[in-house]
């Protein structure tokens, strides 16, 4: 196991370093084992151990190394952990290290050392901006599946999809609060302070593992104290606050309408699998007013062969050196348009390296930093860009030149030996969520960044405050946050005071000089060396040249032509150097140019977390009914039906579905048949104006309805359309019992709730869904009266005194029960309903008493094949939403004598009443024993050429054992009038089935069943 | 996500409610006496604007009952909220009276 031999010396380890040294923790990278310390992340641990390559260019396949310090890192993708856990594309910059963690880095074929495809290269000159679009339109259609996409497919994409299930769990979380801080640096935290101050209740997300920003990674002092220190005692004294959430490990994604935050926590990422609790959360946040102090992200300068290992933002740089105790290099170059990256000069020379020189692009940088640095006997020299770098696996040479006033190309002057280049072109305010929020930008030349546009505030109560609000130096960071805490706490209702900021210790921030493009000894795309914009899309100077000259002015088709500012980073340190060389290319100024639009996700985040715990049997809500369980112990197969779980049939002795069916429909007709009908939905309407309201909604008058008795009734739209069916029983003069289909249930309720509170709210009557109050058992068959009879024997359910379609309250079982005369299969029929927790017992009462009836269960499919063997038909499958009950032949439910009801008046649309409408008919197929397929087309002239004159459909199809032969009902054009004539199916398989036209009602036409 | 204020519940997140489309529109007394465009008008055209709309929303998994809110369809961002059986707002006054001119 090799050593962390990039690991500072302790005696020179800076005062900020937040590592555990005591604590070696072992990890493996690429297979190779290696050893941090408590406190790295995997990207300090691996420079620790002095590994700079960690992944390949996504075109080129170029060697490729860490580059940045947290989520806009570019490059250093891994893939962490194994099989079901395993979770690619990873930044190693946010991998927090832990035992036995274990990364593998991705596009690399067939490894990190020796790639592939690093042959890539070689083509670039094919593989410009757009080349996608070129190449492949060439050569016959077929090479597009058999040799285009097989190799792109290879080519591209970073990790790997985990091969199963996520074994890991995670949960959402719903919070609200007046003021909500993204972002616990320096400004966040002095906002989180003064908006707590005045009793807020405040939420404070941070991206990191510690609250403190660029204080946890710069020296500087707060307060009479090392910033550092003035950061973790803020954080525990809001940690600490009643009022006051502070997370950590919590990044914020989004914001929404209406001030609506997402954020992902994770919680036991650092800890490594399989710790307890959940994976990770994510906070969905309501906030009053939200302060975003997000900070800003350095940006690269664009120069020849700029993506080598070992070339790396000077922050980070920074950051790797006081954080973590490690010296990403020993001999540094370092290439800057401003003075923050002579604090990195100082860091690396504190740490115990060596600064070959800093290139300053600036003629005449000055200023405390720059004369810190000349003091320690560094070479500046000013004026100077890097021309080009050379180094296989990591940079160990730059060439260097004086920049010429027009920046013009230069031949290298000298060159300069080192191991690492750190790099500083300015930064970028992390506008990401302002912009959300819809808030607008306005282009800062001073300090050379887009900033929140104060004039052109976010539809969202954002207020944006620090390095996001373009601020730089400290002092007016921490006033900012106090003032944007302070007035978010008083827009929630507060009273905030004003506070007198805390002194500081921090060198000024000076704004850099901007420069876009260093140039090298030839302009981009003409040389060999490539000026990378976009790191991760393989994105360069010339790409972007290239896509301005074919006419992708408009900064969007940029991106999307060149795929600048695509991927897991969406471009956090590109994009602004793409957009400024955009404008350079179209001579326009960047605001002009603008910038693409930000979206959602902030980061990358897994999947799971977008789930929740909505997964697997949480996925979607599973309703089953009180016999449920003795469906499953007969062994029956369900189907879902709207959210329910139905018994379909019930197979015996390895019957396969026709056997089964046949076998129950036969009990049905011969003997009797039991159905569990609890699914149906049931709505009790009770009040004075019940029968009133009733009419309305109902096709039928039910206010003629006597106490007791039961009506099939049809439900229509205002447009005329069938929308449900069922009964309605009287049960009382001001109280009715309405049936709906099993998926029905909920659009019948909503639709009756809405029609009495918005259209007639004077009608005196409450709506009450009682689905899953009444427990039903469908008893059907010639002996279903004998069997009643024996677990009723105090009720007379003899045809007198129960007829068809009457209702009447008793005990059956033992159990209080009402029983319906209602038939959906043509035979003696029986509904009995007891209360739904004894629905169970009511079941068992049956098959008790049944055994010597030969009492049967069956499912729903038999269901379907008895009703329609009658021609009953089901809403949904004989309709379609365009259905009419005139189409269907159920004239006779439409009331005429009563007055206007929802879907009257559409009747008598000229389009509804056309004669030549389709009608519900029966078909018989002059094969018996073919069974037609649902939805079959059906045509007159089977010969005709398509596109064929379709003039109807099958709308459902079955065997029937009652008669033997398949049976269809269908929907034709004028079908009533066609009555014995042929239509034909011309089928998918080339066959084309003959079929008569036929009545409905296959079966018991003049209905002498239904009374046993 | 929006917060609607539902105005019995008070304010609460959108997957709570349902939409129900222009608010305020009269069903006619006697169908039968309109032609098939007037019905079809009634039955089918609604007016879209840009800017603040008057519709109807209900607070499906809350107290389930229906109300009325005035809605900028630019902006997505609700104005206001009212019960049906309350005298609209001045907000949704100024949109109606719109509409009537329009029609």
């Amino acid at each position: 196991m090799s050593t962390d031999l990039f690991r500072i010396p302790p005696e020179l380890a800076s005062p900020l370093e937040d590592i555990d040294r005591a604590h070696p923790v072992a990890f493996r990278f690429d297979g190779k084992r290696l050893r941090g310390r408590a406190g790295d992340t995997l990207a300090s641990a691996l420079l620790a151990n002095g590994v700079h390559l960690v992944g390949r260019g996504i075109k080129y396949h170029r060697p490729r190394g860490i580059v940045a310090a947290g989520a806009e890192e570019p490059n250093a993708l891994v893939q962490v952990g194994q099989g079901t856990r395993g979770e690619p594309n990873l930044k190693a910059t946010q991998v927090a290290l832990f035992d036995n963690l274990s990364a593998a880095p991705v596009n690399v074929w067939p490894s990190l050392k020796f790639d592939a495809l690093a042959a890539n290269e070689l083509l670039s000159p094919l593989m410009v901006a757009g080349f996608y679009y070129k190449t492949f339109k060439e050569g016959p259609a077929s090479w597009w599946d058999r040799v285009y996409e097989p190799l792109i497919r290879r080519a591209a994409g970073w990790g790997k999809a985990p091969p199963g299930p996520d074994p890991d769990t995670y949960e959402h979380t719903h919070a609200h609060c007046d003021v909500l801080v993204i972002g616990a640096g320096p400004a966040g935290l002095s906002a989180a302070k003064a908006a707590a101050e005045s009793g807020a209740r405040v939420m404070v997300l941070e991206d990191d593992a510690r609250p403190g920003g660029h204080l946890l990674a710069r020296p500087r002092r707060v307060d009479g104290r090392p910033g550092h220190q003035w950061a973790a005692e803020t954080a525990a004294a809001l940690a600490a606050h009643p009022e006051v959430r502070l997370l950590t490990r919590t990044t914020a994604l989004g914001v929404y309408a209406t001030a609506h935050v997402t954020a992902v926590e994770r919680l036991t990422d650092h800890l490594g699998p399989g710790a307890p609790g959940p994976r990770q959360r994510l906070w969905h946040i309501r906030a009053g007013r939200i302060v975003l102090a997000s900070g800003a992200h350095e940006r690269p300068l664009v120069f020849a062969d700029n993506d080598r290992p070992g070339i790396m933002l000077a922050g980070a740089v920074g950051t790797y050196v006081h954080r973590y105790g490690v010296l990403p290099g020993r001999r540094a170059v370092i290439l800057t348009n401003n003075d923050s990256a002579y604090e990195t000069a100082l860091a690396l020379l504190d740490g115990g390296g060596s600064v070959v020189a800093v290139l300053d692009t600036r003629r005449e940088p000055s200023g405390p930093l720059v004369e810190a640095v000349r003091a320690r006997g560094v070479p500046i020299r000013a004026g100077y860009g890097i021309t080009g770098t050379t180094g296989r696996g990591r940079v160990k040479r730059v060439w260097i030149s004086p920049l010429a006033e027009d920046l013009s190309p230069r031949i290298a002057e000298t060159t300069l030996d080192c191991d690492l280049v750190a790099v500083s072109g300015g930064f970028s305010p992390v506008v990401h969520l302002w912009s959300q929020g819809q808030g607008k930008l306005a282009w800062d030349d001073r300090q050379a960044c887009f900033v929140p546009d104060p004039a052109r505030p976010a539809v969202e109560p954002i207020s944006v405050a620090g390095a996001a609000n373009g601020c730089f130096e400290l002092a007016e960071i921490l006033a900012q946050g106090a003032n944007a805490g302070a007035e978010a706490a008083r827009a929630a209702g507060f009273t905030a005071k004003a506070t007198t900021p805390p002194g500081v210790e921090a060198p000024p921030a000076t704004p850099p000089a901007p420069i876009w493009l260093v140039p090298s000894d030839k302009p981009p795309g003409e040389g060999v060396g490539k000026h990378f914009v976009d790191l991760q899309n393989d994105t360069t100077a010339a790409d972007i040249a290239l896509a301005a000259r074919e006419g992708m002015t408009s900064v969007e088709l940029m991106k999307r032509y060149t795929l600048a500012g695509f991927g897991t980073d969406q471009g956090k340190t590109g994009n602004i150097n793409a957009l400024a060389i955009l404008a350079h290319e179209l001579g326009k100024p960047i605001p002009e140019v603008g910038t693409t639009t930000f979206r959602p996700p902030y980061t990358p985040l897994t999947f799971g977390a977008m789930a929740g715990r909505q997964v697997g049997a949480l996925f979607a809500p599973e309703r089953v009914t009180p016999m449920h369980d003795r469906h499953r112990a007969r062994g029956a197969v369900f189907e879902d039906v709207g959210p329910w779980k139905r018994a379909r049939y019930y197979p015996e002795g390895g019957e396969d579905m026709d056997a089964a069916v046949a076998r129950e429909c036969r009990a049905a007709r011969q003997a009797v048949a039991v159905l569990d009908a609890s699914t149906l939905g049931k709505i009790e309407v009770e009040g004075p104006d019940a029968a009133a309201f009733l009419d309305r909604v109902y096709t039928n008058t039910l206010s003629t309805l006597g106490v007791g008795r039961i009506r099939y009734g049809l439900m229509l739209n205002d447009d005329g359309r069938l929308m449900d069916d069922g009964t309605v029983t009287r049960l009382g003069e001001d109280r009715y019992l309405l049936t709906t289909t099993t998926g029905g249930a909920a659009t019948v309720m909503d639709w009756l709730e809405e029609l009495h509170q918005t259209e007639w709210p004077e009608l005196d009557l409450h709506l009450t869904s009682v689905t899953d109050r009444w427990a039903v058992a469908q008893v059907a068959g010639p002996k279903a009266r004998d069997l009643l009879a024996e677990l009723a024997p105090d009720m007379d359910l003899s045809a007198q005194a129960l007829p068809f379609m009457r209702f009447v309250e008793g005990t059956v079982a033992g159990l209080p029960a009402r029983v319906f005369r209602i038939s959906f299969t043509g035979e003696l029929s029986f509904e009995v309903a007891v209360p739904w927790s004894v629905g169970g017992a009511l079941w068992d009462a049956l098959f008790k008493a049944g055994g010597k009836h030969g009492l049967t269960p069956f499912g729903t499919e038999a269901m379907h094949v008895l009703r329609a063997e009658k021609g009953f038909i089901i809403v949904g499958q004989e309709t379609d939403g365009s259905v009419t009950p005139l189409d269907l032949g159920l004239d006779w439910a439409l009331g005429k004598k009563k007055g206007d009801y929802i879907g009257r008046r559409s009747l008598a649309r000229a389009d509804l009443a056309r004669d030549d409408r389709k009608h519900l008919v029966g078909l018989l197929t002059e094969d018996p024993g073919e069974v037609l397929e649902e939805g079959a087309q059906l045509v007159d002239d089977p010969d005709q050429a398509p596109p064929m004159t379709m003039v109807g459909h099958v709308t459902s199809s079955y065997m029937s054992p009652t008669l033997e032969r398949s049976i269809a009902l269908a929907l034709v054009a004028r079908g009533r009038q066609r009555m014995g004539q042929t239509v034909h199916a011309p089928l998918a398989d080339g066959r084309v089935v003959k079929a008569t036209i036929v009545d409905p009602v296959f079966y018991d036409k003049e209905g002498k069943r239904r009374d046993g | 996500m929006l917060r609607i204020s539902c105005p019995w519940c008070g304010p609460r997140d959108e997957t709570e409610f349902g939409y129900g489309g222009q608010a305020h529109l009269k069903r006619p007394d006697n169908p039968e006496a309109l032609d098939d465009a007037a019905w079809a008008e009634f039955l089918f055209l609604r007016d879209n604007p840009e800017g603040p709309f008057v519709e109807r929303w209900v607070h499906s998994h809350g107290c389930r009952r229906w109300f009325n809110a005035v809605r900028d369809t630019k902006t997505d961002r609700v104005i206001a909220t009212y019960r049906p059986d309350e005298t609209p707002p001045e907000a949704a006054k100024m949109v109606l009276k719109g509409q009537e001119g329009g029609r």
